[in-house]
């Protein structure tokens, strides 16, 4: 390739790279080598006390707790993304549905979760309509467990999964189908063969922009869950407000970077496929451009997660 | 590979309000290729989609060998599609594309790299293997789509158009390739096209259609020389079309009174009685364009004078618009070698034509 002066139109997004994602990196990479301040903050003592730290059971418990939750609750949004995005594709009514898909946007997201537990609460409508039915006495407990935290996180991250799988399919020829039909595929089959395989890529984008942003979730499970479906955000959180120890809260979120940018790059490797810039999985990019391609998004959506995961923390309370 | 005959019996299909198939009927034999002519339109691929089992007739039966498929699910037929569009898989190789149906009946490795093979060798694709159909021409693509196709080994095959993405050389070329893989494989052919000349080069009979009806069903000869109605007539090829009473028939010998002509003489092997309203045709090539007044050598020649309008010269031929006191002929001279060769032609040329009976056709009887 001939280098033009193209590279100069790159300028504004470096900067803003820069300082919105690297340097909060650095600082966070920073911050955990350093000790606690005594309200919060950081003293200028390097140490590796917050890693320490972290190989503690607390903390695999609550790791292992967060994998569940997020590759659960991301696995049934998506089971049930797929069903609405191909019929929104297929709907002679796109326009509206989309409108259907995006209004919950217009409400706050925390008056969304609080919604949810005057529904699911104790005195909750739900109980009222159990109970006036007859159909139970007593208050049933549907909140503050781990299911309700994937319930509402499904609920919260539906919309963003089902966007980029309409997008793919819209695009897809569905005559593909018919021709897969024609071949002796059920109609099962030729979803299989057919459908599955040329709408990967809208696959994978849903399943990063809900899997990475539930890893990384924090206020829903504060809400609606329980002790024992505490997550990785609200760690984070308790040692920022609670424990006021930083440079753990970094360790942590560090580790969350870590573990969904190895992802991620697996993910991508796997497709071979340049899923921020989303493509149909047609055009396969290969050689250096296309890893660095791979490794960029790879970085931005591991970053995008850290800051997710810090960010209503930081909003102390 | 045997193929199957073809009954489609009062089908009759509608999109709400809209007729696209009104009672249709064709009966097609056995290893025939038997097109659909017609234009866009005109319910050619609602037909063969209700024979492939895409769509749902209201009413009608479709039968292959004598058995009503229309209850039956798409694969659950012995009848394959080349798509209009080629409909390739993009995500796999051309390899994979034409072993799908294979790895759906999961066939073993080796039957399936030996048929593969086959029928690449057979639509001479055997160097593209293991491209993207996104890497191939349109011609190739086209090939794909028919190996794809036949290795399923249905009875019978159904192509939607399926030159029509090509340009007119290419064009010509695999039409060639399609009768060739027609003749060697043997199974039934029901070839879509809205291009006469395609319909007309390749078929064994044809049926022609519009507005969802068919109008005439035959071989291509029968077709061109003796067109049932005036759709057909002015649709097969380029003609002469006009309209007239029967003044008198004496045995094949009919007398029409034309506006136009005054006096036309036709053949006819069972006309209408006198009186009767008519069209009829005579094709261009049919008439002789000349300087001189031609003998009246036979009975049943009709000869009347005219003023070249317009010589369009095509090579191999010149067509001439010529206008008689009350109408316009088309007339085509073929070009024979130089020894035929009449002194040329020309615009504003004064020039005598003439048919013979034996050339001219009853077309429909008005009311
Ligand atoms: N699914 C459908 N819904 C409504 N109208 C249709 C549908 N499919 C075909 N038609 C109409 O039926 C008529 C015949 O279509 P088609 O069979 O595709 O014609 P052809 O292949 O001869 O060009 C057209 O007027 C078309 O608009
Ligand atoms: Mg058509």
């Amino acid at each position: 390739m001939k280098r033009g002066p193209g590279g100069l139109y790159a300028a504004p997004s470096v900067v803003w790279l820069t300082v919105f994602f690297i340097a909060p990196l650095l600082i966070i990479v920073l911050y955990s080598f350093m000790t606690p301040g005594a309200r919060g903050g950081v003293e200028l003592k390097p140490t590796l006390d917050a890693y320490r730290a972290i190989a503690n059971p607390v903390f695999a418990r609550v790791t292992f707790n967060t994998i569940l939750v997020a590759l659960g609750s991301t696995m049934i949004t998506l089971l049930i993304a797929l069903p609405c995005g191909y019929y929104m594709a297929r709907s002679s009514k796109q326009t509206l549905l989309l409108l259907l898909v995006i209004i919950p946007f217009w409400t706050n997201f925390l008056i969304r979760i609080y919604a949810w537990i005057a529904i699911l609460g104790n005195e909750g409508f739900l109980n009222d309509l159990l109970r006036a039915l007859g159909l139970a006495q007593d208050s049933i407990r549907f909140l503050y467990n781990r299911w309700a935290v994937m319930l509402v996180l499904v609920y919260t991250y539906l919309p963003y999964a089902i966007l980029p799988l309409f997008s793919t399919i819209d695009k897809f020829d569905f005559s593909l189908l018919e021709a897969a039909r024609d071949l002796g595929a059920t109609k099962l089959g030729a979803i299989n063969k057919v459908l599955l395989p040329n709408i990967r890529g809208g696959i994978l984008t849903a399943f990063l922009f809900t899997f990475i942003p539930i890893f990384g979730a924090y206020a829903v499970p504060l809400l609606v869950g329980g002790t024992e479906s505490y997550m990785l955000g609200n760690l984070i959180a308790d040692e920022l407000t609670k424990s006021r120890n930083w440079p753990l809260a970094s360790a942590i979120s560090l580790v969350i970077t870590l573990v969904t940018t190895i992802g991620v790059m697996l993910l991508l490797r796997a497709n071979g496929t340049n899923v921020l810039g989303g493509g149909g999985g047609k055009e396969e990019s290969e050689g250096k451009a296309g890893k660095l391609d791979a490794l960029a998004g790879a970085a931005v959506v591991g970053t995008a997660a850290v800051v997710g995961a810090a960010a209503p923390a930081g909003g102390g309370r | 590979m045997i193929g199957s005959d073809v009954v489609i019996e009062n089908v009759n299909k509608s999109f709400g309000d809209f007729k696209a198939l009104d009672d249709v009927s064709i009966g097609i034999k056995k290893g025939e290729f038997f097109s659909l002519l017609g234009p866009s339109g005109c319910g050619k691929t609602t037909l063969l989609r209700i024979i492939a089992g895409f769509e749902e007739p209201q009413d009608g039966l479709v039968l292959l060998d004598g058995a009503n498929v229309l209850p039956l699910p798409p694969d659950g037929r012995k009848v394959n599609t080349v798509f209009q569009n080629y409909a390739l898989f993009p995500h796999l190789s051309v390899f994979e594309n034409v072993a799908f149906s294979l790895r759906l009946k999961k066939r073993p490795e080796s039957e399936v790299r030996e048929r593969v093979g086959e029928y690449l060798k057979l639509v001479e694709l055997s160097s593209h293997a293991q491209k993207k159909p996104a890497q191939l021409s349109g011609g190739q693509k086209q090939r794909v789509a028919i190996a794809r196709a036949l290795i399923n080994e249905p009875s019978v095959l159904l192509l939607d158009e399926p030159l029509s993405a090509l340009d007119a050389k290419l064009r010509q070329h695999m039409l060639i390739e399609l009768d060739a893989i027609h003749d060697k494989i043997g199974i039934t052919f029901i070839y879509v096209t809205h291009d006469q000349q395609e319909a007309l080069s390749v078929s064994d009979r044809i049926a022609v259609m519009n507005a969802g009806k068919v109008l005439q069903v035959g071989t291509p000869q029968e077709i061109y020389e003796s067109p049932a109605t005036d759709f057909v007539a002015k649709f097969i090829g380029e003609t002469n079309l006009f309209e007239g009473v029967i003044r008198s028939v004496r045995g094949e010998m009919t007398e029409i009174e034309s506006p136009e002509f005054g006096t036309i003489l036709i053949t006819d092997v069972d006309p209408p009685p006198a009186g009767t309203r008519v069209s009829w045709t005579v094709r261009p090539e049919k008439i002789r364009i000349e300087l001189d007044r031609p003998q009246r050598a036979r009975d049943g020649l009709n000869v009347f004078q005219g003023v070249v309008d317009e010589p369009i010269y095509s090579g191999f031929q010149t067509k001439f618009y010529v206008k008689t006191p009350k109408a316009t002929l088309k007339v085509i001279k073929q070009h024979a070698d130089w020894s035929d060769e009449g002194p040329e032609i020309a615009w504003k040329e004064e020039v005598w034509l003439s048919f013979s009976a034996e050339d001219a056709f009853l077309v429909e009887v008005k009311r």
